[in-house]
């Protein structure tokens, strides 16, 4: 069986899935943000996919190096973001931070 | 200001500053100020006695000295404050005074120690002030305030011991019943008032003259004001405060309800006699004449010392009373006079045995107190000798005055002979009560041992009075030696047209205008001789049957009968007194030069005759009186008892007064109260129901629009306000503040909107 478009886009729809799931699933902050990555990482493979078999040219690789970028700034905030929700309520667990409720 | 004016409002203004000072300071002065109302009242008996003293030498009943002062002026009509001094009143300030006076020094020996002792003579002040107004008035409207003055007065004096449930139900009566008279006397001023257009006596006079009011009308307001008298003098039917009214000091009752006061009405009838009309004056003759016997007859059967007095004075007050409504108002003023003097002396030593005797009042306990009591008893013994008509005491001249002018009307009317008859019984019954009321107290043997051994003459500011009064009570009216015309250098009467004329209208009209013109302080003197005659003209035409009632006939009567009214009085007192024979001279002489003139000849052989036969009728009624009394209560030929038990009706009758008051209970007050019952029903069922209806209906359309206000108008609002809130509750609860919660939302939205892609736009 010859590889595909259609097992690229299922593998990348499986990492969704599991991303998705990590977020909602895990109180743990980290781990949310492992499953944010998964889900970005979905959103790469889909764009190398379709770049090469649908579009082709260079689009899609510049789209996915890109995403790569933006998950980089995003782990340098988010994970500063943690550090600083630590200080504050000393606790990674998001279920106990519902401030925004008030 | 002419001097008689002056001293007539110092006698008016004394007897008001003694009310002032002593209502506001009397507690404060020594002897709790009594002596400052006795000597602001004896200076106003001093000033008193000049204006008598004048008139006696003006010796002219038409002289009047008048002044009036604008109160206020409404466009054209006017109010006048004014004074009026003629001989009328120059005798009656001097009864007023003395008496006052008198009882004022009375009183600061019977009330000394009394708890209210300076308000009592501050209240006497204040009467004495008002009854001197009701005298010096010159016009009706201020004669009504000073007569409702003295009503006041009286009726807080009678209810001077107000701790006693009987003073102050006594009080009341007195107001009550005064109010039903004067509410006719005030008709009556108004109804001549509209007619004539002013309230002064002289313009009222002249105003009924020319005819103002006439007939009927004129009739109906007369009687309507001597209403006034019957309540104030205390006629039938509205006798029955005065007995009661004895609830008050003694003092008091001879100040007030013998002396002054009860003889207003008398001074008013008399006053305003020209306003009367001849059938107007009839009503009041036998009103007078009816008071007479029916309270000389009450008078026999009572017990206690002051009710004997007081019905007594309602008797003599008939009298008076009668003698105006036979047209003779100096009889009437007279008869006032006399009475004031005895009667005053008679309370007041009632006053004394009551306080001799520790407040004792029943005669039937007293007894032989003329030993304990010389002074007293010989004051009170001279005045009921002057009551009850023995010459030469005072009484025996007014009571005979009266008398005459009663017999005189009847002989003149023959119709009209019941006054006169049913005034010679109240003369035979007058000495007999009198004299039953002082064998009873000062003669035989005492009743009360132990009260008769405390006995005792009382002090000299009570025995004073007495015996001055009881001088008085025997000259007053004149004495052997000087006869008993001075009255009639005061008082006249007036022309006025009696029963038997219809036609002398004009006559007295043309006449009244001759003194009524005479106005604001003018000295106004007619000559005497004018006067009396044509006086004496007009009743002569009138009883001469009214053939002859022109003017010729008046100048006629000028000319020939200077001296009418003297002549008579000499005549009268010749026959009683032979002794003094030269003084009957020159009236005589006047009287035969009258002879010439028919009618006034006739008038005059009337009044003549009916004064010699009333004198001897009435000597002979004292003596029958007096010696029936001397038989019942010291001989004891006849016994009270046994006469009483032989008639026990009768005895019941006079016991209970006729059953006046009982009538006025059942019948009366009875029916008053039936209708304030009514009325009252009326007020709480109609009245009240109308107001409370409309009350309920207003609170019920109230309550119906709160409901639909709760219901309709705050159901829409808070039905608003609830589905807001219920929504935002909802909506609130998805604000959990969980990141994971809004991203599963994110989640579920996504897929809902790649499901509505799916369907919507592919499907």
């Amino acid at each position: 069986m010859e590889i595909g478009l259609i097992h690229y886009l299922t593998l990348s729809a499986i990492f969704l899935a599991l991303g998705i799931f990590t977020v909602l699933s895990r109180r743990h902050v980290i781990v949310m943000l492992m499953g944010t990555e998964l889900i970005l990482n979905a959103a790469a493979l889909n764009f190398v996919a379709f770049g090469r078999y649908v579009t082709g040219g260079l689009n899609g690789q510049l789209m996915t190096i890109f995403i790569i970028v933006i998950a980089a700034a995003e782990a340098a905030v988010a994970l500063a973001i943690v550090i600083a929700m630590f200080r504050n309520f000393n606790t990674v667990r998001v279920d106990e931070v519902d401030r925004l409720r008030q | 200001m002419d001097p008689i004016i002056s001293s007539a409002l110092l006698i008016l203004a004394l007897p008001v500053v003694s009310y002032v000072l002593l209502f506001f300071f009397g507690e404060k002065l020594p002897r709790r100020g009594d002596w400052l109302g006795i000597g602001l009242v004896g200076a106003s008996w001093v000033l008193s006695l000049k204006i008598f003293w004048h008139f006696w030498g003006v010796n002219d009943p038409g002289h009047q000295i008048e002044q009036s002062w604008n109160w206020f002026t409404i466009s054209s009509f006017s109010v006048d404050f004014g004074i009026l001094v003629d001989g009328m009143t120059a005798v009656m300030l001097v009864v007023v005074t003395t008496v006052s006076f008198l009882v004022h020094l009375f009183s600061s020996g019977y009330m000394w120690g009394d708890r209210r002792y300076a308000r009592y003579f501050a209240f006497l002040g204040w009467f004495t002030f008002a009854m001197l107004g009701i005298v010096l008035s010159n016009s009706v409207f201020f004669l009504y305030i000073f007569w409702e003055l003295v009503g006041v007065a009286s009726y807080v004096l009678i209810g001077f011991f107000f701790h006693k449930n009987s003073a102050a139900d006594a009080n009341k009566k007195a107001f009550l019943v005064n109010r039903v008279g004067d509410l006719g006397f005030w008709l009556g001023i108004l109804l001549f008032f509209t007619a004539v257009g002013s309230f002064n006596y002289n313009d009222l006079f002249a105003g009924v003259a020319d005819g103002a009011l006439q007939g009927g009308l004129l009739t109906a307001a007369g009687i309507l004001l001597f209403m006034g008298a019957v309540g104030k003098s205390a006629q039938v039917p509205l006798h029955v405060w005065l007995p009661d009214a004895m609830e008050g000091p003694t003092p008091v009752s001879a100040l007030i309800h013998a002396a002054t006061m009860v003889a207003a009405g008398v001074y008013m009838t008399a006053r305003l006699l020209p306003l009367f009309s001849p059938d107007a004056l009839l009503f009041v003759a036998y009103t007078g004449a009816i008071t007479a016997i029916f309270a000389a007859t009450i008078a026999i059967v009572q017990t206690d010392i002051k009710r004997g007095l007081a019905y007594s004075t309602l008797s003599q007050l008939g009298y008076m009373v009668m003698a105006v409504g036979v047209g003779s108002a100096s009889a009437g003023l007279f008869h006032l006079t006399t009475h004031a003097f005895f009667k005053a002396c008679l309370f007041l030593g009632s006053g004394a045995v009551i306080h001799a005797m520790h407040h004792q009042q029943d005669m039937r306990f007293m007894g032989g107190l003329r030993k304990k009591m010389p002074i007293t008893a010989a004051a009170m013994i001279a005045s009921t000798i002057a009551i009850s008509g023995v010459p030469p005491f005072s009484g025996f001249w007014s009571k005979d005055a009266v008398l005459g002018a009663a017999l005189a009307f009847g002989m003149e009317n023959p119709a009209h002979y019941l006054p006169f008859i049913l005034a010679l019984l109240a003369a035979v019954i007058t000495g007999f009560y009198m004299f039953r009321i002082i064998f009873m107290t000062f003669f035989g043997k005492p009743r009360d041992q132990e009260a008769y051994d405390r006995a005792h003459e009382v002090s000299w500011r009570m025995t004073t009075p007495l015996v001055v009064l009881g001088f008085l009570a025997v000259v007053a009216g004149g004495f052997p030696g000087l006869g008993s015309g001075w009255f009639e250098r005061f008082v006249q009467n007036p022309q006025v047209e009696m029963v038997a004329g219809t036609h002398g209208v004009e006559m007295a009209a043309a006449e009244h205008s001759v003194p009524t013109s005479e106005l604001v302080e003018t000295t106004h003197a007619v000559p005497a001789p004018e006067q009396t005659g044509a006086g004496h003209g007009a009743s002569g035409a009138v009883s001469a049957g009214g053939n002859v009632a022109d003017g010729g006939n008046v100048a006629d009567v000028n000319a020939a009968d200077p001296h009418g009214e003297e002549s008579l009085v000499g005549d009268t007192r010749t026959a009683s007194t032979p002794a003094a024979d030269t003084r009957g001279a020159p009236a005589g002489d006047a009287h035969a030069a009258a002879a010439d003139t028919p009618a006034t000849d006739e008038h005059h052989d009337v009044h003549h005759i009916a004064h010699q036969r009333a004198m001897v009728m009435s000597i002979f009624a004292a003596a029958l009186g007096i010696l029936l009394a001397w038989l019942f209560y010291i001989r004891r030929t006849f016994s009270s008892e046994r006469v009483q038990a032989a008639f026990p009706g009768v005895h019941r009758t006079l016991d209970n007064k006729y059953w006046v008051d009982e009538f006025y209970r059942d019948h009366v007050v009875a029916n008053v109260r039936r209708t304030a019952a009514l009325s009252a029903g009326f007020d709480n069922i109609v009245v009240d129901g109308l107001v409370n209806g409309v009350g309920y209906l207003t609170r019920f359309a109230g309550d119906l629009s709160g409901h639909i206000d709760r219901l309709f108008v705050d159901g829409l609002v808070n039905a608003v306000g609830d589905i807001l809130r219920g929504l935002g509750g909802m909506v609130s609860s998805w604000q959990t503040g969980r990141v994971q919660n809004y991203f599963l939302g994110l989640v579920g939205g996504l897929v809902v909107l790649i499901l509505v892609y799916r369907t919507v736009w592919l499907g």
